[in-house]
Order: C-alpha cells, then structure tokens, then sequence
C-alpha cells in the first residue's frame, strides 16, 4: 500500500490553484503546501512506486532511495523557505511559475526513467523562463529569451541522447551510465549544461541577474543542483567531470571577482560551488559522492540566504550594482547579519554549512593522493572566501556611504532568512543529522583541530591578501564578457553578414514581382498576338539580323497596340487555355 | 538596540581595534598551530605555516590574474551589448 503521492504532483497542483486563491488565504497556502509535500516526503519509504505502463515502457514517478531523498528533503526546504520569503509578492504569476519550478525539480529527482525525466526537465526550463521574464524589464525579456533558447538546446541534447540508449538497451531506466558511446555523451552534454558547465554556463549568469526579486532566489536552487543529481545518479567516477568541476571552480572566481552587479557575482559564485560537487562526483568515491550530495544541501541553504539578502538590497534600494551600493549597514544591520552568516558558510568556515560538506570533497581528492585536484580545491576556497565571502558583503554593506538609507525588508522576507541562516548554523553545528540522510555510510569526521585551525589560517590570510590589495578589487562600471559572447555577438554578425545579400535578393524580387512582372503583363495584354509577333520578330533579328527585319519589328513596335485585334477561332482558344493548363500541370508535377 | 551596536562599530577608536584583533587573531592562528596534531594528506601540507601562505598567495595570485584578463580581455563597458 503506498502511504504517499510524488512530490511533484504536490507542487504540480498546488501551483494550479494559486491564481484563484487571494489574501490571507493564499499566503497561509503557500506556506502549508511546502510542509505538507515535507510530511509526505517522511512518509516514502525506499523503493519504486507509482509506476505506469505506456506504450511497452514502465514509467516510473517515484524511485525513493537515498540519493533521491537527499535532494528531495532540500528541495522541499528550500520551497518552504522560498515561500516565506515570498508571501509579500503580489503577482501570482511568479508564485505559480515558483511552485511548478520545485515541484517539477522534485519530478527529476524522484523520476525513475528517462521519459518521465526528460518531461520534467522540460518543464523546469518552462518554469524557470517564466521566472526570469517576470522581471518585465527589456533586459529581462531579452535575457530570458536567450535563456530558454539555451535550454531547448540543452534539452535536444539530452532528447536525442536518451532516444539512442533506449533504441540500444531497450530500456528507459535512468540509473548509471557511464561514458560508454555517443547516446551517453549526448545524455553528459544534456546534464552538462543545466550544470553550467562552462563554456556551456553564460546561460546561468546572463539570466538570473535579471529575474525578480523572488524568481532568482528560487532560481538559485533547482536547475543546477538537479543537474548534479542527475550527474551524480548517471555518472559517478566519470573523469572527466573532476577536470570540468576543476574549470568551473576556478572560472566562477575569476569572473565573480571581475564582475560589478551583486547578484551576477552570486551567480557566478554558484557555478564555481557547484564545480566543487561536480569534482566530488567525478572522484566518484563513497567520501566525494557523500561530499557532492551534502554539499548540494547546504549550499543551497547558504546560496539562496545570500540571494535573500541580494534581493531584499534590491528590493529596498532598488540598484544591483556594487558601484552603486555600500554603507547599508547603517540602516539594513539585519539584513548584513543574515548576509555574513550566508557568506561564513559559503566560505565554509566553522560551526556552518559549508565547513562539514565541502571539505569531504577536498578530502576525497586528499585521500585518493589527487595532488593537483587537491591544491586547485584549496586555492578555490580561499578564491570563494574572496568573491563571495568578503567581497560581495564588504561593497554591498560597507565600501563606501552611497547615501542611500533604506529601510530593513518586510517582515516575511526577514523571516526566511533568518529560517535560512539557522539552518546553516544548524547544519555546522550539528553535522550528524545532514550525514545520516546521505547516500553512503559516513565516516568522517570534519572537526578535527587540525581541519579547524589549516581551514582557519587558510581563511584568515585570505582575508589579509583581500585587504592589502583592495586597492585593486574597486569596482569598476564594466560587463564581463563570457561564452554568451559567441550567440550575441554571433547572431548580430550572422544577421548582418547574411543579411545584406538577402536584403539585396529580396529588393531585386519584389522589385521583380510588384514592378517589372505586372507591367510586362498590363503590356502583354494589350494585344498578345501582336506582343508574339514583336518577340518573335526579337529572336529574329537576334538569330539572322538584316535590315528588313530590323524595319518590320521597328513598325512592329510603332503599331503595338494596334487596335485592330483579331477575333480568334473557338477552337485555338480553346486550344491556348488547353496548353496553358498543361504548362501549369507540369509546372506543380516536378 | 541595533542602532546602539551600529554607532559602536562606527566610532573610529572601535575600527582601530577590529584591525588590532584582525592582526592579534592571525597571529594567534600561527601561534596555535604548533600545538595541534597534524595528519596531513601529503608529507608536504604538513610543513609549519603551510596554509597560511597557501592561502594568502592563491588570494594573490587570483587578484593579479583576473585583473589582468579582465583588463586586457573581458571587461567592457556596459553597454557593449546594446
């Protein structure tokens, strides 16, 4: 007897109804829904349910077991802190589009063959555009244009990749793949690219920088750590993907440290904590798969506390840029609290988050004697503390006096932060209750005074490096170019290039078709015995030449059109339509 | 109350001393690390110190690189797109 239904069937319809509920009413729903999909969730039990036959496939919309649970607990956390933080919002359309968000993330999660996944998938990326959209700004519109191009693309990748594994293996079940042929390549591209993989990531940081208030906080969470999910159920110990992991750990820094809006250097902060979990699932060890998956957990805790104060900055300010922005910390202390909790975690010191889930990883990559990979991971922790843990509270909250005083956010947003930030602290506190839902037996232990202080010194002389050459970290007026590049700019050359000979073959055919084609025809019509007798005359004099004929088209010509047009017999009329029919006939056969 | 702890922080002989415990703090990091037991994952992320400087040139390093690509290659104004 199943006790339970999916949780994306939860979400999935609770987004339904949210249009028409208004108020009070529809708030106390927001808020219950996510506990509610939370009290289903401790009720599934490990195993595969909801199961439905479709053409010869078995669909299968709930395959419980520990990895699946992991990211389903945190899904549905983050859908309840989101909630909170977004029970102000007026506009349904962003709350609907949020709930079908996490509910179809969750489809992913729980889906047990590639159809019901691939169906999900697709409407994350639907409900994510809508997200980024809602911002209804010019930027946005054209951001989350690009945004869902990508995607489809992205999505194809994974379509034709899962279509070639089910017509080799005759089966749909998603469980490891391994890098065995193209069918797997495709399905790693597919999974690659909601991971912002670069160069295949200018996606993530083009468009939730635009995305309302709201919409990036919830946008922060789900594509990409379903991806990691993904990746960690498809491919574990794929080489590969410690190298890629490796790229995007150092890439996020670099650009976040170049980067002006706050919520683009956020953005890049989460491809580069991504690259960490990525690394941990291309070791493809018990520790690093434990590490990944824990890390997806807390860092979506600290990723979307950081966004929370973001947003709340531009909720109350509204301005992104760190040029624009410092000294809030007069007016919005809370706010800056909430803030250096989301960035002690995300910078893993102790006592939070990050400091019991990251350092599985590097200590995965230790363990296994990985000497590069270890001391690329370590030089990015201190590069993380850099971008995202002094940098982005050091320009936002400090730096200068910009003038401005808002005031601290509504009360609900406060609310979610500080649920957020407990859950941080919680997490580093007490790290037993995160280990005890991962995927493999833990056996480690983060707090060893050794780990504490080398993380400490690491940390601190981080800090000492950010502070003597803060001269050279001034935020300057300045986009960052990244792979996006390649479309925008690409389409713009492309269109142009392209265009001037298309542009020029379609003013010579319209020109044709309006102009010269008419009026030969009102021409023709006049007198079309005398207008074959003058082409005729034409060939002629072109085949022979002479002077008579010259003489005799020159009247030819003078005459035309002469009036005195000949009645026709019944018969060649009949006959020219007949032919003309025919021509027509042969022109539509070939 | 928070507005209290707010002017604290702003008057400048309290911004004298976060510096002064900034220092103390590094100095004591050092200072500890002689009496923690090590069990390194190379012989060589053992040596005295070892984080410290990691840490502080991998800041470095990472500063001087992308100010030199983001100056000479990929930063541009904001409305190169436009």
């Amino acid at each position: 007897m199943i006790n339970f239904v999916p949780p994306a069937a939860i979400f999935i319809a609770g987004a339904a109804l949210i249009p028409f509920l208004k108020g009070r009413l529809r708030q106390a729903f927001l808020v219950l829904l996510p506990c509610l999909a939370f009290i289903n969730l401790l009720n599934m039990g490990e195993g595969v349910s909801w199961v439905f036959g479709f053409l010869d496939y078995q669909l299968v919309f709930a395959r419980v077991d520990k990895l699946s649970m992991v990211f389903g607990y945190i899904f549905v956390i983050m859908a309840f802190a989101g909630a909170v933080y977004s029970l102000h919002e007026k506009d349904s359309m962003q709350l609907v589009a949020a709930f079908l968000y996490a509910g179809s993330s969750l489809g992913v999660v729980f889906a047990g063959d590639f159809f019901t996944l691939f169906i999900f998938w697709e409407i994350m990326a639907f409900a994510s555009v809508c997200l980024v959209c809602a911002r209804n700004t010019d930027a946005a519109r054209k951001a989350s244009f690009r945004y869902i191009l990508v995607h489809l693309f992205g999505g194809l990748l994974l379509l034709a990749g899962i279509v070639m594994h089910v017509s080799a293996t005759n089966s749909i079940e998603f469980k490891f793949l391994g890098l065995g042929g193209t069918a797997e390549i495709l399905i790693l591209l597919g999974f690659a690219l909601n991971a912002a993989i670069p160069p295949l990531s200018a996606w993530l940081t083009d468009a939730y920088p635009e995305s309302t208030v709201i919409g990036t906080v919830f946008l922060s969470a789900f594509t990409t750590k379903t991806a990691v999910y993904t990746l960690a159920r498809g491919f574990p110990g794929a080489e590969i993907l410690i190298w890629a992991g490796i790229v995007m750990v150092l890439y996020g820094i670099v650009f976040a440290i170049l980067e002006n809006d706050m919520r683009r250097v956020l953005s890049y902060s989460i491809i580069n904590q991504v690259g960490f979990m990525v690394v941990g699932i291309g070791i493809g060890t018990a520790m690093s798969i434990n590490g990944a998956a824990s890390h997806a957990f807390a860092h979506i805790l600290y990723k979307a506390l950081l966004m929370m104060s973001a947003g709340a900055v531009l909720l109350m300010t509204g301005r992104s840029k760190c040029t624009e922005l410092g000294g809030l910390y007069k007016t919005m202390p809370l706010t800056l609290i909430f803030c250096v909790v989301g960035a002690a975690s995300i910078s893993a010191f102790p006592l939070t988050g990050g400091f019991v889930t990251k350092s599985m990883i590097s200590s995965a990559a230790g363990y296994g004697q990985m000497t590069v990979i270890w001391l690329l991971l370590t030089l990015a922790s201190a590069g993380v503390f850099l971008h995202a843990g002094i940098k982005f509270p050091y320009f936002v909250f400090f730096a200068k006096d910009s003038g401005l005083r808002p005031k601290e956010p509504p009360a609900n947003m406060l609310a979610a932060m500080a649920f957020v930030a407990f859950l941080c602290i919680f997490i580093g506190v007490f790290p037993g209750y995160l280990y005890a839902i991962l995927p493999y037996p833990v056996d480690y232990v983060p707090y060893t005074g050794d780990h504490i202080l080398s993380q400490m010194q690491l940390l601190m002389f981080s800090a000492l490096a950010f502070f003597l050459l803060l001269g050279y970290l001034k935020r300057t007026e300045t986009i960052t170019l990244d792979t996006d590049w390649f479309y925008r700019k690409g389409a713009a050359a492309l269109v142009s290039l392209a265009g001037r000979p298309l542009a020029a073959a379609s003013d010579a055919a319209s020109q044709f078709m309006v102009e010269r084609l008419p009026a030969f025809l009102v021409w023709f019509g006049k007198n079309p015995l005398a207008a074959l007798r003058i082409a005729y005359g034409t060939v002629l004099l072109a085949a022979s030449g002479g002077k008579y004929a010259r003489r005799h088209l020159e009247r030819e010509k003078e005459a035309f059109p002469a009036d005195n047009i000949r009645m026709w017999s019944i018969s060649s009329a009949v006959s020219m339509v007949a032919l003309f029919i025919f021509a027509l006939l042969a022109v539509f056969y070939f | 109350m928070l507005n209290k702890i707010v002017l604290f922080f702003e008057r400048p002989e309290v911004g004298k001393r976060v510096k002064q415990l900034f220092v103390l703090s590094l100095a004591l990091l050092l200072v500890l690390e002689i009496f923690v037991e090590k069990h390194p994952y190379f012989p060589w992320a053992g040596t005295y110190s070892f984080y410290a400087v990691y840490g502080f040139f991998a800041c470095a390093v990472i500063i001087a690189f992308s100010k030199i690509i983001g100056r000479f290659w990929l930063q541009r104004g904001e409305d190169y797109y436009d």
